[in-house]
């Protein structure tokens, strides 16, 4: 390491003040979105964490009182217009064969999705995305040559719509069987320190959630709540951008969207989520 | 021109006689504030909404301007005096001239 980044390690050492004093998140609050949907928000580790964490935190627990409480009502959550987008997607019909999504699924069938992908695709050999499937039922079954990018905002809102429906659903992908290896692959990447300021993913997430890092409260980086309506920017974010502009932040180049390490590493960070709820669209700053 | 427009309105349907109820009201909309500039150095036109009004049975109970700083999808939420059972009208005025219009009814007893 040079002495330019070893300051820069310092700094962002120095920025993650402890934070009781100054947080305004009530980090015991519990959500129940539409006095309906009871989300659990902190709950026990999976096994495979053992020795790491031992408590896993929905990010919705690190936020302030107010974004809290956007999530808590579809109508206060603005995530929910782009989910209503989606679900007008999900019934229009595109491609050659002017099939819609609603053409072979019920949205009732694609409840358990968000809650179990990425998940192993035997036909192709590979561990797909709820995006990567959207994108195979496009070329596939549905003939469209240009099947949506990743990050588009077509993509988005389908994906929103999908994860609406498994709301309050257990988080549980499978890392055992032949997932293992890209699961292996994404916990790699998890703990691989990057960039000029020589983070990794864990030195953030998993030693200083809860902490301060400049204006930010850190969370444990869980992806439960995806896509996110981020104050921010006012729209839709999907993970793999999110983790694009958190290695980014590191001062490195980061991996694609789409990539296979980015792949893997939503596996991973997935699992380290089982046993926390579906809450996307939540919303964040 | 502004796409996709969706306005959204929660009212409540029933209250007591002189009781002061929330009313919230959600539109989608990018609001461009027209300070920006694309790609190519370009100045993005100004598109927003720039009023809204709510009457309940034709008397109004708010008429707001807004300004291009507020943010995207603006959500309203005001409070409304009601002594008798009848309709909210809500409007909103987009810069392109388009008028986006719902309705919510509430009976009082
Ligand atoms: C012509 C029929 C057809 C159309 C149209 C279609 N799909 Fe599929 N879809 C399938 C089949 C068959 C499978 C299961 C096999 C596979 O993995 O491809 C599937 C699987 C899925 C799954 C995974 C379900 C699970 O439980 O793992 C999702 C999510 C999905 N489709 C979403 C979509 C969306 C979104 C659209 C519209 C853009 C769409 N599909 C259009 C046939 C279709
Ligand atoms: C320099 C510290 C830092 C590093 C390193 C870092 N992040 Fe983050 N990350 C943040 C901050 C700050 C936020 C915003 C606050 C929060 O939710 O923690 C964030 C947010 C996130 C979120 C959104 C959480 C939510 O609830 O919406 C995810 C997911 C995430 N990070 C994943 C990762 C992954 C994966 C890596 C490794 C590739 C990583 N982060 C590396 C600082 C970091």
């Amino acid at each position: 390491m040079n002495t330019k980044s070893k300051i820069a390690t310092i700094a962002v050492a120095l920025g993650m003040a402890a934070s009781s004093s100054i947080s305004h998140a009530d980090e015991d609050a519990d959500l129940v979105v539409n006095g309906e949907i009871e989300m659990v928000v902190r709950t026990a580790a999976p096994a495979h964490l053992e020795g790491a964490v031992s408590t896993i935190y929905s990010g919705w627990v690190f936020r302030s009182d107010e974004t809290q409480a956007m999530q808590a009502d579809d109508f206060d959550n603005p995530g929910m217009l782009f989910v209503e987008k989606g679900e007008q997607l999900f019934n229009t019909a595109m491609g050659a064969d002017g099939q819609s999504c609603a053409s072979c699924h019920q949205s009732s069938d694609l409840t358990n999705v968000r809650a179990t992908y990425p998940q192993w695709d035997a036909e192709h050999s590979e561990v797909q995305t709820v995006e990567m499937q959207v994108r195979e039922c496009q070329t596939e079954q549905m003939g469209m040559e240009e099947p949506w990018g990743i990050n588009s905002g077509d993509m988005l809102d389908i994906t929103a719509f999908i994860a609406s429906i498994g709301r309050g659903q257990i988080v549980d992908v499978a890392i055992d069987g032949p997932a293992h290896e890209t699961w292996e692959l994404g916990r790699e990447i998890y703990y691989t320190r990057f960039g000029q300021l020589e983070l990794s993913c864990a030195n953030c997430h998993e030693e200083n959630y809860g902490n301060r890092i400049r204006a930010d409260h850190l969370s444990q980086g869980q992806i439960n709540g995806f896509p996110t309506y981020r104050l921010k920017n006012a729209r839709l974010n999907g993970v793999q951008n999110r983790f694009r502009g958190c290695v980014r932040d590191t001062r490195a180049e980061t991996y694609g969207i789409g990539s296979d390490e980015f792949v893997a590493l939503e596996l991973y960070v997935a699992s380290r989520g089982n046993g926390l709820t579906v809450e996307g669209p939540s919303v964040r700053n | 021109m502004a796409e996709n427009v969706t306005a959204r309105v929660r009212a409540p349907r029933e209250a007591s006689a002189g009781e002061v109820v929330s009313v919230r009201t959600l539109i989608s909309h990018p609001m461009e504030s027209g300070m920006r500039r694309n790609g190519d150095g370009e100045v993005i036109p100004r598109s927003i909404i720039n009023r809204f009004v709510c009457t309940l049975n034709d008397e109004v109970v708010v008429d707001i301007t807004l300004e291009p700083s507020i943010s995207t999808n603006p959500y309203l939420q005001f409070e409304a005096k009601v002594t008798e059972s009848g309709t909210f009208n809500f409007t909103w005025y987009d810069d392109d001239g388009s008028v986006y219009e719902e309705s919510s009814d509430i009976s009082v007893s």
